[in-house]
């Protein structure tokens, strides 16, 4: 093969593994506004702090002696999973749901409130700088002719794709499958009958922020596992990231969100591929522009119908 | 003599300085179809709304198996048995015909997660129940050949029977219909009357409809409440609301 299409090749590797993650914390934001049509901004910093407790649990673990590799991980992915849905479950409690039935803006401001509180929150108990953490997982394999390019795909790049797949398969499962999940997907459709059904929408309201928030924990922990640093402002930008992703798939369909959050990987990879690396925002965010402008239901998305 | 099972009395609505309903009085017993009419604009709807939770009546009170409901969230109104349709159809329509149905059952499957995983013998008795549920009453209103279909695609008086039966799941004791024969055709319209009177004979609900039908409303109906601009004005057997001048002028107006 030649290099150009080894090169290609590469870039296809590293955009589909930033790609799933972003799809895993659109899921968040898609499920929250397919339901109750409010943004919710907070969610990038749920995820940021899912890393950030992956920091701490593998550190303190190591600390103490523990070297098993996947027993290490397992209990850093279980406590980041809790405290991220108990800080998601949180937020709603405290500042979406006294807030329901007013207009629309206040929410979203008092969600922008949110974000700000929990990121200066972080920096005042982490600090603001850099935390690293030495790989933890490293190692792959490589292909291609060493005298041309050498395409690399790591281990981590494989446990990202793997963990990924199995989250989203797990959920699709239990949205299309499950009474809960069924309960979800009336509550999208119509809230007011829903709870005239006599079931109780808050608690699924609830549930979506909690499920939104864990996915958001996995994707912290994988990518705070790849990057191998974590500050208190890598939720805002990755936040921004996976909101374009949920609106190019189609914000409230869960579909779309996977699908967009690929998209946005590649298009990114590509970008920072063959031009200078900066650009791979303006490129991110002109697809966000051209899409709200082109096609603002998304890609998978249906238009809004208005309610009579 | 039988026990009213809703009993209204002097409900009134106001909204700002509009008084939409003026002191209404209404009551249905046990096993009997009530119909209220009147010209649009009457405030029929807003009556409904008033019983089922939507809005909190600004006076009066509804007395529900003896209880005043009055207040109340509209889902502990439906949870007490006392639920509504509307005049639009309001279905999931991007759900199946079963899963419509089994969310309308979603508080009688309550099991917690663990059961819901290991799928115990009680987990999964309740899960019989409600598709045996379902399934009985999408056959009485004859969908049950259509249960994997998507709500949406169902032909509109095929929708409005599933409402019907979505709501009958819930196990009512009194059925709210808004307008249920509204964009039927004519053959639609016959059957949703035997369906109505087949609840109320065989099932032993009570049915207080809205209706606009005036076929429907005089073939079916034990009772008939008329208001007019928010006000009750005539009430009795249909013969006897057929003959009431005032009503007939309401309607037609003056010579």
């Amino acid at each position: 093969m030649t290099e150009t299409s080894l090169y290609l090749i590469q870039q296809l590797i590293n955009g589909l593994t930033i790609g799933s993650t972003y799809a895993l914390i659109a899921i968040g934001y898609t499920m929250v506004y397919g339901i109750i049509g409010m943004i919710n901004f907070a969610h990038g910093e749920i995820y940021m702090i899912g890393s950030y407790v992956t920091f701490i649990v593998i550190a303190g673990l190591m600390s103490m002696g523990l070297v098993s590799l996947p027993i290490v991980l397992l209990i850093a992915l279980i406590i980041a999973i809790i405290t991220s849905s108990t800080y998601g479950w949180t937020v709603e409690r405290v500042a979406y749901r006294p807030l329901r039935g007013s207009n629309r803006l206040i929410a979203l401001i008092s969600a922008i409130g949110m974000s700000i509180f929990l990121q200066n929150f972080v920096v005042l108990s982490q600090g603001s700088r850099d935390v690293a953490l030495p790989p933890q997982i490293s190692g792959g394999w490589t292909f291609g002719d060493p005298s041309v390019f050498e395409v690399s795909f790591s281990y981590m790049q494989l446990l990202i794709w793997l963990a990924t797949f199995l989250t989203m398969a797990g959920l699709t499962l239990f949205i299309s499958k499950s009474r809960m999940g069924r309960a979800c997907r009336a509550c999208s459709e119509d809230l007011g009958m829903t709870n005239l059904l006599g079931i109780n929408t808050n608690k699924i309201i609830s549930m979506t922020f909690v499920i939104g928030a864990a996915l958001a924990a996995i994707a912290g922990l994988l990518l705070g596992l790849y990057y191998g640093v974590v500050n208190p402002f890598v939720g805002f930008m990755a936040g921004l990231k996976a909101f374009t992703a949920a609106v190019l798939g189609g914000i409230g369909s869960i579909p779309g969100a996977m699908l967009g959050g690929l998209i946005l990987g590649v298009t990114e990879a590509l970008t920072s591929a063959y031009f200078p690396s900066e650009y791979k925002d303006v490129v991110a965010f002109s697809l966000l522009v051209l899409i709200l402008l082109f096609r603002p239901s998304g890609l998978l998305g249906k238009p809004e119908v208005e309610k009579v | 003599m039988s026990q009213l099972l809703l009993d209204v009395n002097g409900l009134t609505m106001r909204f700002g300085g509009l008084v939409a309903v003026n002191g209404v009085n209404l009551s249905v017993k046990n096993r009997q179809i009530v119909s209220i009419i009147g010209p649009n604009g009457a405030g029929k709807t807003t009556v409904f709304n008033c019983l089922s939770g939507f809005y909190i009546p600004s006076d009066g009170s509804v007395m529900f198996k003896g209880e005043q409901i009055a207040g109340l969230k509209d889902f502990q109104i439906s949870r007490k048995g006392l639920v509504r349709t509307f005049q639009h159809v309001r279905l999931f329509s991007k759900m199946t015909v079963i899963e419509n149905m089994l969310v309308a059952q979603h508080r009688h499957l309550n099991t917690n997660l663990l059961s819901g995983l290991f799928k115990t013998p009680s987990y999964r008795r309740l899960q019989d129940e409600a598709m045996d549920r379902a399934a009985y009453w999408l056959k009485e209103v004859d969908l049950l050949e259509f249960a994997n279909r998507e709500a949406g695609n169902l032909a509109y008086g095929q929708q409005r029977r599933l409402e019907i039966a979505r709501c009958m799941v819930t196990q009512p004791e009194l059925l709210l219909l808004d307008e249920p024969a509204a964009g039927l055709n004519p053959n639609e319209t016959k059957e949703l009357d035997e369906l109505i009177i087949q609840l109320r004979d065989e099932h032993e609900i009570s049915v207080l409809l809205i209706e606009h039908d005036m076929g429907l409303v005089m073939g079916i109906s034990d009772h008939i409440y008329v208001i007019a601009q928010g006000t009750p004005l005539a009430d009795g057997t249909p013969d006897e609301v057929k003959n009431n001048p005032d009503v007939i002028k309401a309607y037609l107006g003056e010579e």
